[in-house]
């Protein structure tokens, strides 16, 4: 059982309007916790994450999440977006549309309360500030009851308060035995939640190691770059 | 000359003038009907168009918003053309018709509509479709979305196509015929009127008509400020 990866990614990449956005990633990791992505502006980290969530269909390599080859979304995955997609429609119709039939009212309702926008269930979710487009979001992929949660950046526009609930969440959510893959730029968010770290830079994975190894003995210039705060080319 | 033509028009208006009355009816009911049957037709069309990729998609948007700009004249004489003895739906005899004028609005106002359709829709697809993919919502539950988050927007597409129906001229007079008490509507009777110097059942039907386009662009602007101000941007 837990020598087969998790997640097993082979010579993945994507080529799009002729650049090399993902070139040669393979990983294999069978890490049960959050998988932190971390990398610079434009290394290729939301494209990563749409193609391990299948939205996004590789030019060449294959995946697999659980074992099972990725050629499509799936239900077993839910994702939150960088930038958050909300639905037209109120806080709770938002919530009720990514619930299945089955779906019960305590659930919405814990979702709600999980967004902590109990008092705003019937505001437009569109006209909510940011973090709270983003609180509802991360409630509304949970409903969904995943196995993997996939998350780009999905506390970056958060106050400590929300950063701090919403860290809970996860960490409750790897306990309950889901899976977790993380895009932060937040480093001490990434030492708090990550249990292994991928470096992306370039469209390339330049580490890949258990968290603490990563953050202690980063073994590339350009990872020890980004964790100083210097700009790398 | 001018103050009595507008004093009789008023008279006209106020006291319910049967003449105006019908010509108004009539012209509402034809291009409600054209309405109905584009709308029926043309809604549709803009949505496959919006989130289906199919070959000849791309010529099919540009010639529907070619057909926007149509000569209202040019559409008269082609259905004139369909419609007369030697025409081939010539054998239904329905030249100088309230369904032939039916016929040529419908033809008018098709492209707007559809074109109208597709643009709000496409928007929509494009922000709502990754969201889409991940919750694997089926093809038909995400028209159903689509259609009703976008419900005013193509309301007053519909306004659109109405406000243009029933303020067109050249296309109903050639098909129509402008017969008394039969194909006689707004803008024929406005036309005819006017070149027999008869001004004031003119004038009057001259405000009708704006008091229609005005009153179709104050329910454009409300619903347009009702719907942003819920969050339906
Ligand atoms: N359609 C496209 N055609 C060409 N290049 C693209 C396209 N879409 C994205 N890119 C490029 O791919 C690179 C990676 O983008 P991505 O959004 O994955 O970066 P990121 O690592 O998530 O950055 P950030 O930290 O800013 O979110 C960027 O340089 C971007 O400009
Ligand atoms: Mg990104």
């Amino acid at each position: 059982m837990s020598n087969t990866p998790l997640i097993e990614v082979t010579n993945l990449s994507l080529k799009l309007s002729n650049a090399d956005v993902l070139s040669s990633i393979t990983i294999a990791s069978t890490d049960p916790g959050v998988t932190m992505v971390m990398g610079p502006n434009g290394a290729g980290k939301s494209l990563f994450l749409r193609c391990l969530h299948g939205l996004t269909i590789p030019t060449g390599g294959s995946i697999k999440i659980f074992g099972n080859s990725i050629l499509g979304t799936s239900t077993d995955q839910a994702m939150v977006f960088q930038k958050p997609v909300l639905l037209r429609r109120s806080v709770i119709d938002n919530l009720k549309f990514a619930g299945s039939t089955n779906t019960q009212r305590n659930a919405i309702d814990d979702a709600l309360s999980l967004a902590r926008l109990q008092d705003k269930q019937h505001f437009p979710a569109k006209l909510l500030s940011g973090g709270e487009q983003q609180r509802l979001a991360l409630s509304r992929a949970l409903l969904r009851e995943p196995k993997l949660l996939v998350l780009d950046e999905p506390t970056a526009s958060l106050d400590p308060a929300s950063v701090q609930i919403i860290e809970q969440v996860i960490q409750d959510f790897t306990e309950r035995g889901g899976k977790v893959i993380f895009v932060s730029h937040d480093i001490g968010q990434a030492k708090r939640l990550g249990s292994e770290i991928i470096f992306l830079h370039m469209g390339r994975v330049l580490e890949h190691s258990v968290a603490s190894a990563f953050f202690n003995n980063p073994v590339t210039d350009e990872a020890r770059a980004y964790l100083n705060g210097h700009i790398i080319i | 000359m001018l103050i009595n033509a507008f004093n009789d028009a008023l008279t006209l208006i106020v006291s319910a003038d049967p003449d105006l009355i019908e010509i108004l009816l009539l012209s509402v009911q034809v291009s409600f009907s054209a309405l109905a049957i584009a709308g029926i037709l043309a809604m549709p069309l803009g949505t496959i168009l919006a989130i289906s990729h199919f070959r000849g998609r791309k010529l099919l948007i540009t010639f529907l918003n070619a057909m926007m700009g149509l000569p209202p004249v040019v559409v008269g004489l082609f259905v004139y053309l369909m419609l007369s003895r030697s025409g081939p739906l010539g054998i239904l005899e329905l030249l100088y018709t309230p369904t032939a004028m039916i016929i040529a609005q419908v033809i008018l106002i098709i492209p707007i509509i559809a074109s109208l359709t597709y643009q709000v829709i496409e928007e929509l697809n494009r922000e709502y479709k990754d969201l889409f993919l991940s919750l694997k919502i089926s093809p038909q539950q995400a028209v159903f979305a689509y259609l009703w988050d976008a419900r005013y927007s193509l309301f007053t597409t519909l306004l659109a196509g109405f406000g243009r129906a029933i303020s067109e001229v050249g296309a109903v007079m050639i098909v129509g015929g402008n017969i008394n008490h039969l194909t006689r509507i707004m803008t024929t009777a406005i036309a005819l009127e006017t070149s027999k110097g008869e001004l004031s059942l003119a004038l009057s039907l001259g405000i009708v008509l704006l008091t229609i386009a005005l009153l179709v662009n104050a329910i454009v602007i409300s619903i347009k400020t009702f719907a942003g101000e819920k969050g339906y941007v």
